[in-house]
C-alpha cells in the first residue's frame, strides 16, 4: 500500500477476470443494492445497508453501485478500503496533530492576552508569537485531516457519466416555441410605438449614472478648461507683498543665499516658500538646484535663467512624474529612479537615455535684494508627465519669443 | 467505535427542515457524491480561491482600524522614529495597525502575502488550463470569466497597495497618475475625475478605498462564484488514462473525500500564508516614511504582478507624438501609452480570444473533457511559452536597475538587452518549446512501440546481447494513447471549399494545417526484445515486473 495516488489507472482492478492483486478486505461507504444512495441523508434511512458489506472479502470485484451515475467500469478500482492496522495507526497520528493544533491555538489565545504591543521589540514578540502559533495550529490541523483522508478513508476511484452540455433538440424546440409565444403575447413585436418609446426612455436612464459621476472632479472648472490648470505652477505667483517666491530647501524650509550655495557637484531639492507642506504644490513645483562652473554649461541651458552658475530644473520627471532625485556628479546626469530616464543637467536637462521624451523644464532663477534665490517666473513649459492638451509646448514657447 | 447506520437526529432534523422548505434533497442526491478527478495541477486554482477567502477575512479585519483619509495629522503613536512627523491619517492608521493593534501587523502581512499568492495562484492556474486545453468547448465562458477575474485582481492589487500612503505606495500612485493622464484625448479628464483635482489631491485614497474594499472584491466574489458554479455544472476535466474517456469522470466523491481534502488544502494554504506573514517581512511601511510627491527612494518596485507593466515602461524608448504640433491638443506620449496598454492588451485579449481563434483554425466544435498533455498540442504549448517569455522579459526588466546594480552591468546595456529580448525571447521560446514537444511525443511513441528498458541484458543464441524491453504498465500506456491529433479543417487541393478561397480563407487553411494534424503518429506495436519479437512470453502479466513501472513513472 505504498501507492497513495488516487489517479490514473491503478494497477489493481484489472479487466477480464484476472485475479485482483489488491483485494479489498472491507468496503466502507459503499451503499448496498438495497439501499441506493438516493434520498438517504434526508429520510434518515440507513446509509450503508448491510454491515456485512464490509465482509465481502475476496469476492469483491470493484464497485457495487447500482446507481446509474456510478457504472462499473473495467479497470477502475472503485472504493478500496484502507487496511485496518494502517487506519488505526493513522488515527493516532491524526489525533496527535489535532491535539497539537489545540495546544497551539490555546497558546495563541494566551499570547494575545499576555504579550502587549508597545515598543518595537514588544510588538515584534507579540507578532512572532501570534503568527507562529497560528501557523503551527493551521499546519497541524491540515496535516491531521490529510492523514485522515489518505490513510483512514478508503481510496476512491469512482466513475461518473458525463452528459453533453447541450439540451436535447426537443427541449430546445420547446423553449424556442415558448419564447416566440411569450413574445407574441407581450405584443412587443406588433406594437412598434410601445417598443420605440420604451427604448427611448431607457437610453437616458443608462446615461444618468454617468452624469452623476461628473462631480468626481471637484475643481469646479469647466471640463474643457481643466488642462489649463496643468500648465502653471505657483512659481509664477508672487508673495502677498508682491515679491517673487523664494526657493527654500525641501524639508528644512531654509531660504538659500546664492553666495552660500557653493557646492559644485551637489544637487539640492527645493520648494517654493510658503508651500512647504502643500503636497499638491510639491507634486508640480519641486525643483532641483545644481551649481556649475561657467565653462561646464552647454547650449541647452538658458544662461539668462541661471544665477552665478546655479541652474534650477523641475524635479518632476517628464515621463510619468516621479521625482528625478539621483544625480551623478562626474557626468552631470540626473536620473529618475522609477524608470531610469536620464537627463544632462549641464545641457538643459536634455534626455540622455530612458523613456522620458522631453527635457526637465528649467526655472528662471535670480536673487532678491537680500541675496536669496528667487524664481523670476514660472516654467515656460508644463512640468511633469505629458497629456493630450499639452501639445509641443516647448516649440510654442519659442514661437512666442521665449527661450528653451 | 461504532459504524453509523442512520443519519443522526441532530443532522436529520435540520436537513428535513430544509428539505421541507427548499426541496434540496434532489440537489443533494445528485451532488453529494459528485466525482472530482485528482491531479496535483488541479489544485492551483484552489490556491487562488483560498487566498481570496483569506483576503476577504483579513481585509475586513484591517478595515476596522484603517482610516482612508488624506487629512494631515502629526504622528503620535508608539513608533518612535516617526514621532512628530506630519503625515496622512491613512499612513498613521497603517502604522497603528502595525504597531498598536495586537495581531495587526500579522494580519496586514498575511493580507499582503495572500494578495501575491492569490494572483500568482491565478496565473499558475490559468497556465495549467491553457496548456492542457481545458478552456476548450464547453468551458470557453469559464475561461473568459477567469481572464476577467485576473484582470480585475490586478486593479484590486493596485488600489490596495496604494492605500497605506507611504512613500513607496505614493510612488506607485504617481506612476499610475502619469499613465492615466497620458492616455490620448481622455487622459486629462480621467486624471481630474480620479483624483478630484490635480495630483495628488485629497480624494484618491478614500476613492481607492471604496473601490478596493467594495466594488472590486464584490465583482471578484460574484465572478468567482460564477466560475465555481460553471465548473461544478460542467464537471472538471481529467487527464486521459485507463477507464477515462470524454464521457466520464473518474475520481473521488465530493462527500466525504474531496470535501475533506479541500478543507485540508485550505488550511495548508492558510498555514503557508500565515507562516509567510509571520516570518517573511513584506511592505514595511514604517521604513518608507510618509508620502511626499517631492521624494522617492531608489529601487522602488511594484508588487510582482504589476512588474511586467513597470518593465514595459522602463525598456520603452522615448517616443512622443505631437500630432497637431504646437496647438493645445494631440500629444500622445507613446513611451507611456504603449507600455501601459499594449502588453496588458496582448496578454488579456489574447487569452480571452484564444479558445475562439483555436476553434476557428481547427474547425473543432466538439466538447472536450479530456485534458491535453502539453506536448500533444505543440503549437499551442509553444504559443503559451512564447507568451510566458514575453511576460517574463517585461517582468524581469521591471528590475533593470536592480539587475544592473547587482551584476555591475551598465544600466543602458541592461535596458537595451530588455528591448531586444522582449522580441527575441518569445521567438526562441516558441522554437525551443516546439522541438521539445515533438521530442517528447517521439519518446512517448518509443515507449509504446519499443517498450521500456527492463534493465535485463539477454544473451541470444548467436552470441549477441540485447536489452529486454517490456511493455509499459497499462495505466501509462492508456495515458500515452490518450493523445489524439489536433483537428485540421477539411480541405481539398483541387477545389477549395467555399469561404476558403479568399485571402483570409487561405490563411485560415494554412494556419489550420500548420497548427493541427499529428506531428508524430502513434504507431501500433508492442515492445520488442530481440528481432522485433515480443519481449515477454505470451500470457505473462505485464505487471509481473512492478519495477518496470517505476522506470516510467
Amino acid at each position: 500500500m505504498t501507492d497513495n495516488e488516487h489517479e490514473t489507472g491503478r494497477p489493481d482492478g484489472r479487466p477480464e477476470g484476472r485475479p485482483e492483486r489488491r483485494t479489498p478486505a472491507r468496503v466502507i461507504g459503499t451503499p448496498s443494492t438495497e439501499a441506493p444512495l438516493s434520498g438517504t441523508p434526508l429520510s434518515g434511512t440507513p446509509m450503508s445497508g448491510r454491515p456485512g458489506a464490509a465482509d465481502e472479502g475476496p469476492d469483491f470485484k470493484g464497485p457495487v453501485f447500482e446507481d446509474p451515475d456510478f457504472p462499473a467500469v473495467p479497470g477502475v478500482a472503485g472504493v478500496v478500503p484502507q487496511d485496518e492496522r494502517t487506519a488505526r495507526r493513522a488515527e493516532r497520528i491524526a489525533a496527535l496533530c489535532f491535539l497539537l493544533a489545540f495546544a497551539a491555538l490555546v497558546a495563541f489565545l494566551v499570547t494575545y492576552v499576555r504579550l502587549q504591543t508597545g515598543g518595537l521589540s514588544a510588538t515584534g514578540a507579540s507578532h512572532v508569537a501570534l503568527g507562529g502559533t497560528l501557523t503551527l495550529a493551521l499546519l497541524a490541523l491540515a496535516s491531521g485531516i490529510v492523514i485522515w483522508v489518505r490513510q483512514i478513508m478508503p481510496k476512491y476511484e469512482l466513475v461518473q457519466r458525463r452528459h453533453p452540455m447541450a439540451s436535447p433538440e426537443d427541449v430546445r424546440a420547446e423553449v424556442a416555441a415558448t419564447f416566440v409565444r411569450g413574445a407574441g403575447e407581450s405584443g412587443i413585436g406588433r406594437h412598434r410605438l410601445l417598443r420605440r418609446t420604451l427604448l427611448l426612455a431607457a437610453a437616458p436612464l443608462g446615461l444618468a449614472p454617468l452624469v452623476l459621476l461628473r462631480d468626481l472632479d471637484t475643481t469646479g472648472v469647466p471640463a474643457a478648461q481643466l488642462h489649463r490648470k496643468l500648465r502653471h505652477t505657483v512659481w509664477g505667483e508672487r508673495t502677498r507683498d508682491g515679491k517673487p517666491l523664494r526657493l527654500v530647501v525641501e524639508g528644512t524650509g531654509q531660504p538659500i543665499r546664492a553666495a552660500d550655495f557653493n557646492s559644485p557637484g551637489g544637487i539640492l531639492s527645493v520648494v517654493p516658500q510658503g508651500y512647504e507642506h502643500d503636497l499638491n504644490v510639491l507634486a508640480k513645483a519641486t525643483v532641483i538646484l545644481v551649481k556649475f562652473r561657467p565653462e561646464e554649461l552647454k547650449a541647452g541651458t538658458n544662461r539668462n535663467w541661471t544665477h552665478d552658475g546655479i541652474v534650477a530644473y523641475s524635479k518632476i520627471c517628464t515621463h510619468v512624474g516621479c521625482p528625478a532625485a539621483l544625480y551623478e556628479q562626474t557626468t552631470h546626469h540626473i536620473l529618475c529612479p522609477c524608470h531610469q530616464s536620464t537627463f544632462d543637467a549641464a545641457d538643459g536637462a536634455r534626455v540622455v537615455f530612458g523613456p522620458a521624451a522631453r527635457p526637465l523644464p528649467q526655472l528662471p532663477v535670480g536673487v532678491d535684494e537680500e541675496g536669496y534665490l528667487v524664481a523670476r517666473g514660472d516654467f515656460a513649459a508644463p512640468v511633469g508627465p505629458s497629456y493630450w492638451e499639452r501639445g509641443d509646448a516647448e516649440a510654442r514657447a519659442r514661437e512666442n519669443g521665449g527661450h528653451l | 467505535m461504532s459504524e453509523l447506520r442512520t443519519v443522526p437526529e441532530r443532522i436529520a432534523g435540520p436537513a428535513t427542515f430544509l428539505d421541507d422548505r427548499l426541496g434540496a434533497g434532489g440537489f443533494a442526491r445528485r451532488n453529494l457524491r459528485k466525482i472530482f478527478p485528482d491531479h496535483w495541477s488541479f489544485l492551483l486554482g484552489e490556491i487562488a480561491l483560498y487566498s481570496f477567502v483569506i483576503l476577504l477575512l483579513t481585509g475586513t479585519f484591517l478595515t476596522f482600524w484603517f482610516k482612508p483619509s488624506m487629512g494631515e495629522i502629526v504622528y503620535d503613536g508608539t513608533y518612535a522614529p516617526l514621532k512628530g512627523v506630519t503625515m496622512s491619517e491613512a499612513y498613521a492608521s497603517s502604522l497603528k495597525i502595525s504597531f498598536e493593534v495586537r495581531g495587526g501587523l500579522l494580519i496586514r502581512q498575511i493580507h499582503h502575502w495572500a494578495a501575491l499568492i492569490f494572483i500568482g495562484g491565478m496565473m499558475a492556474h490559468a497556465l495549467r488550463v491553457f496548456f492542457t486545453g481545458a478552456y476548450r468547448k464547453p468551458r470557453e465562458l469559464n475561461w473568459i470569466i477567469g481572464v476577467v477575474i485576473l484582470s480585475v485582481a490586478l486593479f484590486e492589487g493596485l488600489t490596495g497597495y496604494s492605500l497605506p500612503d507611504d512613500l513607496l505606495s505614493g510612488a506607485g500612485l504617481r506612476v499610475t497618475q502619469g499613465v492615466v493622464i497620458g492616455l490620448p484625448v481622455v487622459g486629462t479628464y480621467l486624471n481630474f475625475f480620479l483624483f478630484g483635482s490635480e495630483y495628488p489631491g485629497e480624494d484618491v485614497i478614500s476613492r481607492f478605498y471604496s473601490i478596493h474594499i467594495l466594488l472590486l472584491p464584490g465583482l471578484i466574489l460574484a465572478l468567482v462564484t460564477a466560475h465555481l458554479i460553471l465548473m461544478w455544472v460542467q464537471k472538471h476535466t481529467q487527464f486521459p488514462g485507463k477507464g477515462r474517456t470524454n464521457r466520464n469522470v473518474v475520481g473521488a466523491p465530493f462527500y466525504p473525500a474531496f470535501m475533506a481534502k479541500s478543507g485540508a488544502f485550505f488550511l495548508f494554504t492558510f498555514a503557508v500564508i500565515a507562516g509567510l506573514g509571520t516570518f517573511a517581512q513584506i511592505n514595511p511601511v514604517w521604513l518608507y516614511g510618509p508620502y511626499s510627491p517631492a521624494d522617492i527612494s531608489a529601487g522602488s518596485q511594484p508588487d510582482f504582478y504589476l512588474a511586467f507593466l513597470e518593465g514595459a515602461l522602463r525598456i520603452m524608448p522615448a517616443w512622443e507624438l505631437n500630432i497637431f504640433g504646437t496647438s493645445q491638443a494631440g500629444t500622445i506620449p507613446l513611451s507611456v501609452v504603449i507600455p501601459a496598454l499594449v502588453p496588458l492588451g496582448i496578454i488579456v485579449v489574447g487569452m480571452a480570444l484564444y479558445p475562439f481563434l483555436e476553434r476557428w483554425i481547427t474547425g473543432d466544435h466538439r466538447e472536450h473533457h479530456l485534458a491535453d498533455r502539453p506536448r500533444d498540442n505543440p503549437h499551442r504549448t509553444s504559443i503559451g511559452m512564447a507568451a510566458i517569455a514575453f511576460y517574463g522579459v517585461l517582468w524581469l526588466f521591471g528590475g533593470n536597475d536592480i539587475i544592473s546594480a547587482n551584476f555591475r552591468v551598465s544600466l543602458y546595456t541592461t535596458t537595451w538587452a530588455g528591448r531586444i529580448l522582449v522580441f527575441v525571447a518569445p521567438v526562441l521560446a516558441y522554437a525551443i518549446t516546439y522541438r521539445i514537444c515533438l521530442g517528447l511525443q517521439r519518446s512517448d511513441v518509443a515507449v509504446l512501440t519499443h517498450g521500456v528498458e527492463s534493465g535485463v541484458i539477454k544473451r541470444l543464441p548467436d552470441g549477441r546481447y540485447v536489452e529486454v524491453h517490456s511493455r509499459p504498465a497499462e495505466d501509462i500506456e492508456a495515458h500515452l494513447r490518450g493523445r489524439e491529433p489536433v483537428p485540421v479543417l477539411p480541405y481539398d487541393e483541387a477545389v477549395p471549399p467555399k469561404g476558403m478561397r479568399g485571402p483570409i480563407g487561405r490563411l485560415r487553411l494554412r494556419m489550420s494545417r500548420a497548427y493541427g494534424g499529428e506531428k508524430i503518429p502513434i504507431a501500433n506495436g508492442g515492445p520488442h526484445g530481440e528481432n522485433g519479437q515480443a519481449a515477454l512470453p505470451a500470457g505473462a502479466s505485464p505487471d509481473a515486473l512492478p519495477e518496470d513501472r517505476a522506470l516510467t513513472r
